[in-house]
């Protein structure tokens, strides 16, 4: 057994994840502007922003969808309960005895037990919420009928300005998570670098040593 | 069920606050517009008479407009009238002229006996109502019923002095020249003299050289059509609001079709029509024209913007697109008038006839207590009028609209409901027809048949006792008018606060100057009021943004708690 630094972010996914998290960002802000919640920017701006900032994401998607099935990375999602209540324990009530996190992350499973469940549901059930309400928000044009449409963009608006808060809510704890078990600092860096601490077996060691050499710094 | 918006324009009126001491008057507690009051200090001129039109009995500038679209721009025309020996004269009048026209223009006279500009009448093919001058009332001077002597100024023929009377099959009556003439030297007077304090509106007016006149027909040209409709409601830009005597010769700023300095369209352009007839008329608008350009070579027959533009004018960019998405419920109008009674001339937003009839030394007076853009002094108050408010660069007020107006005629018995409308255009968010629409509100208080509820029609002009113009008597003047035209009246009139629509649909800034998205799509935007449809931006579902605010809240509150547990907890540990 040694701790290695190995590569588990690749350019793709920590390109993924920082220009997803700026166009979500830029969403939020012009979403809730144009829903007249905060009275920064001018509502043609914050419109144009929210529809180019939507249209790279979905494109960005499409690009994230292919990649995590021909890489087989959709596996890192598949939920298991296995060290799931420890986790969930451990944010409940063993963090603040001062006790370590309870899961290891492997190079080959990168995501804690709740972690994986909890984007798999973000994946599953949010963005495609707030996809498929802001495609029909964005594409009201084409599927209006004029009077009989009246009441129409109201539920979809609805439907979308609720994924918006959800949306909002998951990020708050998104940021929050990065400040438990080791520091905020040590979270975040992996995603930038693509490189982190990492305990390998021996045989895990040898293998990518001689398979995946690049995945391991020197 | 009718909804509207309000939004107040430019606060113009109020600068002009003025009061004349006796003349105190309550506005009514449901009045909507401020009303000048009437200043005891300033000046008053005595007016022996009325001066009202004494703009479309004056000469006028000629505008060199575009009537054809070509490239030349210029007349395409392939007769000279001032060569035809038919026109060399001489001619004693103006029919001795019209049927020099008939001559040649053998169809012409009997197509315009069936234009509304002549028969003052107008059948609503939808409402069924019997619509037109000749019976219509309004909010501005009533009703030009009984008073032809003096409205009929405006009537294309010569000679109406009652409209039951008048022989409408006479094609020579028909005045050619008031349409058709181009050297600014041609006017009309009302035809009777009406009352002897009326004189001022015959003194001093240079005679017509007939034959030049008619040798200098064409295609009409702003300054035809603007001489009576730039001049409706008794002065200039009075009723309408988008139509004033800036449009004689406009910049491209004022108006993007008519400037000067840009495409200089006559009105007959977007007016389009064969034989006589030609589109645009208000009584039955086209609320949304699902025409458009139609196919290569189709003519056009609406004065419809789409019949030019299309249905998807815009540029296909992010915003374009989106603003071509509008189409279908937002009239082109609406975003691209913004203000109307623009170029400084102003219009007439509010009248009160209950002050009408002060004299002073026995005689009647004006006061000019509002200074146009242009410098120029309006009324704000005349004995034979009442008092009246002004305002320009005006913002409409929106409302749906399927192009159908109802009219409140004089057989229409109204309820409780205030103010009553003049008309109403029909239409509202779940009409598939309608669109938003802007509107110049004309707010009035005017004499009504109090024990009928119903409108009255008022003898205003003529040389008789009845006439309120020269005999200041509301009673009188409605008895009679009432009489004349065998309409049933209680005896016993009131006063009752009106309201009328006037559609905006002129003076169409260049596109920059249009509206930009958050005029309207904001809490406190210009369609705030306006009810029956979702509008990002301006609405939402409170409960659902406050339980949407509360859980982020919580959210917040949840990670601060469970750090703060964690802080104190790492510090019990030490410690």
């Amino acid at each position: 057994m040694s701790k290695r630094h190995v590569l588990i972010f690749n350019r793709f996914e920590r390109f993924w994840h920082w220009t997803q998290a700026i166009a979500i960002f830029v969403l939020l802000f012009t979403g809730f502007g144009i829903h007249g919640l905060h009275p920064f920017g001018d509502f043609e701006t914050l419109v144009s922003a929210h529809v180019l900032a939507a249209v790279y994401l979905m494109v960005l998607w499409v690009f994230a969808i292919f990649w995590h099935l021909t890489t087989g990375s959709w596996r890192h999602y598949v939920p298991t309960s296995q060290g799931l209540l420890r986790v969930a324990r451990y944010y409940a009530i063993d963090i603040f005895k001062g006790e370590d996190h309870p899961y290891r992350k492997h190079f080959w499973r990168k995501h804690n037990p709740l972690q994986a469940i909890t984007y798999l549901a973000l994946k599953l059930v949010l963005f495609p919420a707030i996809w498929l309400s802001g495609l029909a928000y964005l594409s009201y044009g084409l599927w209006s009928q004029g009077a009989m449409t009246n009441g129409a963009l109201e539920w979809v608006a609805l439907a979308h300005t609720a994924a918006a808060f959800a949306m909002l809510v998951f990020i708050i704890l998104h940021i929050y998570l990065l400040t438990t078990g080791h520091s905020f600092a040590e979270h975040v860096r992996p995603m930038v670098t693509g490189y982190d601490e990492i305990e390998l077996s021996d045989v895990e060691e040898a293998y990518l040593r001689q398979d995946e050499p690049g995945r391991l710094r020197r | 069920m009718i909804q509207w918006t309000g939004v107040a324009g430019r606060s113009t009126l109020l600068a002009t606050v003025l009061w004349l001491g006796g003349l105190v008057f309550s506005t009514g507690a449901a009045a909507t517009q401020e009303l000048p009051r009437i200043d005891p200090h300033a000046g008053y001129q005595s007016e022996p008479g009325i001066s009202e039109y004494t703009e479309t009995s004056a000469a006028r500038p000629v505008d060199k407009s575009v009537t054809r679209l070509s490239e030349r721009k210029g007349p395409v025309s392939t007769t000279d009238h001032a060569k035809l020996k038919e026109l060399e004269g001489p001619f004693a009048s103006g029919p001795d002229v019209t049927r020099a026209c008939l001559g040649c223009h053998t169809e012409a006279g009997h197509q315009f006996t069936k234009n509304k500009h002549w028969t003052w009448r107008y059948d609503h093919p939808v409402t069924g109502q019997k619509l037109g001058k000749s019976v219509l009332i309004n909010n501005f001077c009533t009703n030009a019923r009984g008073n032809e002597g003096m409205c009929a100024q405006c009537h294309a023929g010569y000679g109406m002095t009652d409209a039951k009377t008048y022989d409408f099959a006479n094609q020579e009556n028909i005045d050619c020249l008031i349409c058709h003439e181009s050297t600014g030297t041609y006017y009309k007077t009302p035809p009777t003299r009406g009352n002897k304090a009326c004189s001022v509106m015959f003194t001093d007016k240079p005679a017509i050289d007939l034959v030049k006149v008619a040798q200098s027909v064409t295609l009409p040209g702003r300054n035809n059509c603007g001489a009576c409709h730039f001049y409706g409601g008794g002065g200039d830009n009075v009723k309408h609001g988008d139509l004033s005597s800036v449009l004689f010769q406009p910049s491209r700023s004022i108006d993007v079709h008519m400037g000067e300095d840009g495409e200089n369209f006559s009105c007959v352009i977007c007016h389009v029509g064969e034989g006589h007839e030609w589109a645009g008329s208000r009584y039955n608008m086209v609320g949304k024209d699902t025409k458009g350009t139609g196919k290569p070579g189709m003519p056009r027959d609406t004065a419809t913007c789409e019949s030019c533009h299309g249905h998807d004018p815009h540029p296909l960019n992010l915003v374009g697109v989106k603003l071509n998405d509008h189409t279908d419920r937002v009239a082109c109008e609406t975003c691209h008038i913004p203000t109307f009674a623009r170029g400084g001339v102003a219009t007439k937003v509010a009248w009160d006839w209950r002050t009408a009839g002060r004299l002073k030394n026995g005689e009647g007076f004006k006061l000019e207590g509002y200074t146009q853009g242009d410098g120029k002094h309006r009324h704000t108050y005349k004995s034979i009028k009442g008092t009246f408010a002004y305002d320009e660069n005006v913002v409409p007020s929106y409302a749906w609209f399927n192009g159908v107006v109802d009219y409140t005629t004089i057989d229409t018995r109204f309820g409780d409901q205030r103010p009553v409308a003049i008309n109403k255009p029909l239409g509202d968010a779940s009409d598939p027809d309608a669109r938003i629409w802007p509107f110049k509100l004309m707010h009035t208080v005017q004499p009504y048949d109090k024990g009928n509820n119903t409108l009255v029609y008022m003898h205003l002009w003529g040389d008789n006792r009845d006439a309120f113009w020269g005999n200041y008597d509301f009673g009188r003047a409605i008895e009679r008018g009432m009489a004349d035209n065998g309409i049933p009246y209680s005896g016993q009139y009131g006063f009752v606060e009106t309201v009328s629509y006037w559609p905006i649909n002129h003076m169409v800034t260049p596109k920059q100057d249009a509206l930009s998205c958050k005029q309207c799509h904001a809490r406190e935007g210009r369609l705030k009021d306006l009810p029956g449809f979702y509008m990002p931006g301006r609405d939402s579902n409170a409960w659902f943004d406050r339980i949407g605010i509360l859980a982020v809240l919580a959210a917040l509150a949840g990670v601060l708690l469970h750090a703060l547990l964690r802080i104190v907890m790492r510090a019990r540990r030490k410690g």
